[in-house]
């Protein structure tokens, strides 16, 4: 009973890992950027979540519409104002600008909150849970946190093919320079890419805040649990980073039954072995 | 007023010049067609009309204001739009998808409005059963098509067509030619380049020439191709004098 507990709680865990990603796919799939900082802005999102918490003193699931508008809007701006001077044919300038970003962020967070591990309690929820027959314990939270996930995945699913928001993501994308000619403004239109990113990394962010605890440096271990999912699953496919995320959660559940210290580890084995076996991941997008 | 007006455009790359003291205007309602060998700068004319590309010195007036400082999604909203001469649909979109683009960006329009647009454009382009299907598995002709679609889907007031009817067999250009003159009736201006000259004279009322970016001829279609300059420069006919 032990295994299958593992393996649900890694499905449930998978959930939370899939809102790492999504951000991180949805603009690579966009703008061919590799966002280094995306891990420290989930980070700051979890800051953000906490300040907004204390100070007004309401549950942390609640701040998060505070939060996702205000990341939006630090998207938007971070966006035009510093990435799209990155953008053009090397990708080199992009990654170290974002390297940058992530050390600025982390630092930034270290002065204003110091480096204590913070927590934010979402009260009886956290430790409520379903009993289901056969011994079988599911967490509310890790639920909620799942269901959230797929929400997510299916909302952006839904504005990237059936929006006109969607439309220009696609067709900036595919062609910048003809987009143009459509009266497309591709400064604008990575904008938003980037402010819907980082009002799913706010969801993400409120999410580790409330399960785990977290400190400025906490960022680089979640990027790389986003990145792993992203590639488990194929690039530019969000169903499958989903289903990337869920991997690594159950891999990693899987592991931490065997040793307790072997979590991360089976985590990242898991990884390897599909980057070894299928190096496109499992589900890359087929392009027409 | 001219819709557009091209004032001493100049433009080089290192030692190839492009635009050389490019001047002329183009009246509303008009259809000018661009001649001139390859290489002359006729393509590199409608990117600096467009705004893809910055002029180094000169201007470019459309509808009385001057737009050289625009910038291309601003001049394709102002109502200039332009097809390419190897066709880039958005492969992975749909046929619709690819006009709704340009109807909801670039004409600005969106539900119902949008939706009706684009079936207008693809009915009068004649890519109406090929609504739904990828951009990517398109004929040549369709892509050629979809290049006028899309660029009419941003309803231009000015529109520039490039070399739309190379390599299509005689057949597909007699019904391009149709749909274009359509396009035309309907008050839309029109800048055509294109190799295929009786194409290009089943349209146009008038013609410039162009070679190493300057505009060497203009005029009557016939007059122009009868003339001196457009045998020995274009045509490489050698004229005795």
């Amino acid at each position: 009973m032990d295994w299958v507990n593992a393996i649900v709680q890694g499905i449930l865990l998978g959930g939370l890992y899939a809102l790492f990603a999504a951000g991180l796919s949805l603009i690579f799939g966009v703008m061919r950027l590799v966002n280094i900082a995306h891990g420290d802005l989930i980070v700051l999102a979890a800051f953000l979540g906490l300040t907004v918490t204390t100070t007004l003193g309401i549950n942390p699931l609640f701040a998060i519409v505070i939060v996702a508008p205000l990341m939006g809007l630090i998207g938007y701006g971070l966006q035009r104002v510093v990435l799209n001077r990155t953008l053009g044919d090397d990708i080199l300038p992009p990654l170290l600008v974002t390297f940058g970003l992530s050390v600025i962020i982390q630092n930034g967070l270290l002065e204003i909150y110091s480096a204590d591990p913070q927590k934010m309690s979402a009260g009886a929820i956290e430790t409520a849970s379903l009993n289901l027959p056969g011994g079988l314990n599911i967490g509310v939270l890790p639920l909620l946190m799942f269901i959230t996930a797929v929400a997510v995945i299916g909302s952006l699913q839904w504005i990237f093919y059936r929006s006109a928001w969607g439309r220009a993501f696609r067709a900036t994308s595919d062609n910048q320079d003809i987009a143009q000619l459509m009266g497309l403004n591709k400064s604008h239109v990575f904008g938003l890419a980037m402010a819907l990113a980082l009002v799913v990394v706010a969801i993400a962010g409120i999410f580790l805040g409330v399960r785990t605890s977290f400190d400025p440096s906490a960022g680089p271990g979640r990027l790389i649990f986003g990145f792993e999912a992203v590639i488990i699953g194929g690039l530019g496919n969000l169903w499958g980073t989903l289903i990337g995320g869920i991997i690594l959660g159950i891999c990693q559940n899987i592991g931490a039954q065997i040793n307790p210290g072997w979590q991360l580890l089976a985590g990242h084995l898991a990884f390897l072995v599909i980057l070894a076996v299928r190096p496109r991941g499992l589900f890359p997008r087929i392009d027409g | 007023m001219p819709l557009l007006e091209l004032k001493n455009l100049t433009k080089s790359y290192g030692a190839i010049t492009v635009a050389d003291d490019l001047s002329y205007e183009v009246a509303e309602g008009d259809a000018l067609g661009v001649i001139g060998p390859n290489g002359a700068g006729k393509t590199s004319m409608f990117n600096l009309i467009t705004g893809t590309v910055a002029a180094a010195s000169g201007d470019v007036y459309f509808k009385d204001q001057c737009i050289t400082g625009m910038s291309a999604p601003a001049r394709c909203r102002a109502g200039i739009s332009r097809s390419f001469q190897v066709p880039q649909p958005f492969g992975a979109m749909s046929v619709f998808e690819n006009v709704l683009v340009a109807a909801t960006q670039g004409a600005g329009e969106s539900g119902q409005a949008a939706d009706d647009l684009c079936l207008d454009v693809l009915d009068r382009t004649g890519l109406l059963k090929r609504a739904n299907v990828a951009a990517g598995g398109l004929t040549l002709l369709e892509r050629k098509r979809l290049e006028l679609a899309r660029a009419l889907g941003a309803r231009p007031s000015l529109l520039l067509l490039d070399e739309i009817a190379g390599g299509l067999t005689e057949q597909e250009c007699r019904s391009l030619i149709e749909t274009i003159n359509d396009v035309r009736a309907s008050g839309v201006t029109i800048i055509w380049i294109e190799h295929v000259v009786h194409a290009l004279l089943a349209v146009v009322d008038r013609l410039i020439v162009i070679d190493f970016g300057k505009k060497i001829a203009e005029g009557e279609p016939q007059t122009i191709m009868e003339s001196k300059a457009v045998q020995e420069i274009y045509l490489g006919i050698e004229v005795d004098a």
